[in-house]
């Protein structure tokens, strides 16, 4: 178990590096021009150039960008003309306005997507059911920014009741939209896989077997249902977080958010793509996503135990006897 | 039908059954009735079977309807008016001397608008159609949201289609070798999963430009991932049967054994894949049109359409419905098909 562990962490650490070299690379061999030449004379470009070292050989470059990350945790200037202020002047607020509505859509996704998943799977053909599979329905062919465009138009321009834009000053009114219509997709999946695996569970022997014996309500669907339909429920949600870290780019540009997704927007939209923005991004987004599929695994881990027992291994062969039966559907948002 | 007409009551049976004389023919065999072929219980060709299954089901079916009307319009929608899909339509004004142009104009149906404003006012648009009105440049909605869809559908099959053969291969070939080829090919897609979509555009616009090509080569870069773990698990399944150990005594090779007998037998799965990426690269598109990194103007796709209307949102907001519409609809319609097809093509014993 704690060998396991271990190795999954050392696996993510190598990967991390790997993604860092690749994205370096890339950015850095790849033709293109990080300054707009219409605007810059060639002596002031190759002045910047050599200002920020593009003239040293590539490994250098990469062992000092490395070293500066890793000892300052900085992550160097922005490389186009209009936009030279250090990329750690703006990573801080970005990254706590994306996290903070990201936190929020996270939790209000999961917690209403397993209520709901659990109430559709103990009244089965009723009301909720029905109502969770419409749900499910909306949130696979109404893409979350369609969704978040309705909202705003309804609840924001209509009817005055939330605010047009984010505003950290009014934080829970303004954040209640973007995080709802964040949450839209993760919700719907969470519900729907919820539900079949309870139905799943239900229908087995064992709580067959458990009801003979004279359990039931409450105690009979948390202790036998619950344990043993959440664990695979664990696995969707890693995907989802990731989604909606990523979907986070529509939401910010629709509500306005100073965040991560619109910084890196800027940076690609913008006239001379910023290379070190985009750089520094992606190798955050990458950290991020490596860092949440470590810990769900870990978790994942944890709650089953027959990878507990069995190490790695056990894991491996039930995802590749699953495979094909596991939900194409999943992460259909980018 | 014929056996109601024989039917005689009980005393008349016994009167008719003492007068008669049984002749030749009654023993010989009746060769026009094939009872050979057993009709109740006849064996259903694999392809045949999972048809009849899936046109059973009305989610699908109404899903593959959307979906060939959808193609219809896409590929015949902006022919069924004279505008180009970046024409700007305008009129020459002869009393004041000036160009008109039909900007923003709400959708237009011949009689319905007739009827709705009558002859009251003046238009200098009367004799033109906008079925779903024009934009605020002044570009007719229906031929530009029907050429988007062509562009949208267009990006989605062939991206998908390659991604397929390129993943299918990855997985068979990673799954049938096994050992250190295989833990190889398993990192090397481990680390290709673990940098965001995102990403992957953010870095290739740094150095392509921006437009169809930035999408179609970001959804090859994702999207074969899923073809080749699915093809890799069912190549595991099938790999240890023991037709695959017929073959190979009889001698054929690894590419036999990969492509000739396996892989029609993994077809199944991948096609159920298949269906529900297409709708995703259609969402993808959509989306990196919508963020500014996708189609380039005067050219247009539902995404980039999305975008225009959502930008003039607080003043024209039916501009945004048609592009909305059409794809919520295409989503919808390959999820369904998606799923009708999963269900055909791997029927679960309570279902048959």
């Amino acid at each position: 178990m704690a060998r396991y562990i271990v190795k999954r962490v050392l696996m993510a650490g190598v990967t991390l590096f790997i993604i860092t070299f690749l994205l370096f690379m890339l950015v850095r061999i790849m033709p293109g021009n990080p300054f707009p030449s219409e605007r810059m004379s060639d002596e002031a470009i190759a002045k910047k150039r050599e200002e920020m070292g593009l003239d040293d050989p590539i490994l250098v470059q990469f062992g000092n960008y490395m070293k500066e990350v890793l000892t300052t945790g900085s992550f160097g200037k922005g490389s186009s003309l209009y936009n030279g202020a250090p990329i750690s002047s703006v990573l801080p607020t970005a990254m706590s306005n994306s996290f903070k509505i990201g936190a929020v859509a996270i939790l209000f996704g999961i917690t209403v997507g397993l209520i709901l998943g659990i109430a559709a799977a103990l009244n089965r053909g009723h009301f909720w059911d029905v109502f969770c599979s419409v749900l499910s329905i909306v949130g696979v062919c109404v893409p979350s920014y369609v969704f978040m465009i309705f909202l705003q138009y309804f609840f924001a321009y209509k009817t005055t009741i939330f605010p047009f834009y984010f505003n950290n000053r009014r934080f829970w009114l303004s954040t209640i939209m973007p995080a709802l219509s964040l949450s839209l997709f993760s919700m719907s999946t969470i519900a729907r896989f919820t539900r079949n695996e309870m139905v799943e569970v239900m229908d087995s022997d064992y709580v067959l077997m458990a009801e003979s014996k004279g359990m039931y309500g409450t105690r009979l669907v948390t202790r036998h249902v619950l344990r043993n339909a959440l664990i695979p429920v664990v696995t969707v949600i890693a995907p989802l977080i990731v989604d909606l870290l990523t979907g986070a780019l529509v939401v910010e540009k629709i509500y306005g958010i100073n965040g991560m997704g619109k910084l890196m927007v800027d940076a690609i939209t913008g006239e001379g793509i910023d290379y070190n923005y985009v750089l520094a991004l992606g190798i955050i987004y990458s950290a991020l996503y490596i860092f949440i599929m470590l810990v769900l695994d870990i978790v994942y881990c944890l709650l089953d135990p027959r990878i507990r027992v069995a190490g790695e291994r056990g894991k491996r062969r039930r995802e590749d006897a699953a495979g094909a039966g596991s939900d194409p559907g999943e992460g259909v948002t980018v | 039908m014929s056996r109601k007409k024989n039917v005689v009551s009980e005393p008349a049976l016994q009167s008719l059954q003492e007068a008669y004389v049984p002749t030749q023919e009654d023993f010989t065999f009746d060769t026009s009735i094939d009872i050979h072929t057993d009709r109740n219980y006849a064996s259903v060709g694999f392809w045949k079977g999972v048809a009849t299954r899936f046109f059973k089901n009305k989610r699908a079916v109404i899903g593959l309807v959307i979906i060939g009307i959808s193609i219809f319009l896409a590929l015949a929608g902006p022919y069924m008016n004279q505008y180009g899909y970046s024409d700007i339509q305008s009129v020459y004004d002869e009393e004041t001397g000036n160009e008109v142009t039909a900007r923003s104009l709400p959708p237009r149906i011949p009689w319905l608008h007739k009827l709705m404003t009558g002859e009251a006012y003046d238009d200098p648009f009367a004799d033109r159609v906008f079925l779903f009105g024009t934009d605020s440049l002044g570009r007719d909605l229906w031929t530009r949201v029907w050429y988007g869809a062509r562009v949208s559908l267009l990006i989605a099959f062939v991206t998908i289609f390659i991604d397929m053969i390129v993943g299918m291969t990855f997985g068979l070939v990673s799954g049938y070798f096994g050992g250190i080829l295989d833990d190889f090919m398993q990192r090397f897609l481990e680390i290709a999963n673990s940098i965001p979509r995102l990403v992957i555009v953010g870095v290739l616009a740094t150095f392509m430009p921006k437009g169809i090509g930035l999408v179609i080569v970001a959804l090859l870069l994702t999207e074969w991932i899923g073809m080749s773990k699915i093809a890799r698990a069912e190549m595991l399944k099938n790999k240890e049967q023991e037709y695959i150990m017929a073959s190979r005594t009889l001698g054929a090779g690894s590419g036999r054994i990969i492509f000739i007998d396996i892989l029609p037998n993994t077809i199944g799965p991948i096609i159920t894949q298949m269906m529900f990426s297409i709708p995703n690269a259609i969402f993808t598109e959509a989306f990196l049109s919508f963020v500014g990194v996708g189609i380039m103007l005067p050219q247009c796709s539902i995404g980039s359409l999305i975008e225009d209307g959502f930008n003039n949102i607080t003043t024209l907001p039916y501009q945004i419905v048609p592009p909305i519409l059409v794809l919520a609809f295409l989503m919808l319609a390959f999820n369904f098909v998606g799923d009708g097809l999963r269900e055909a093509l791997a029927p679960r014993i309570e279902d048959m």
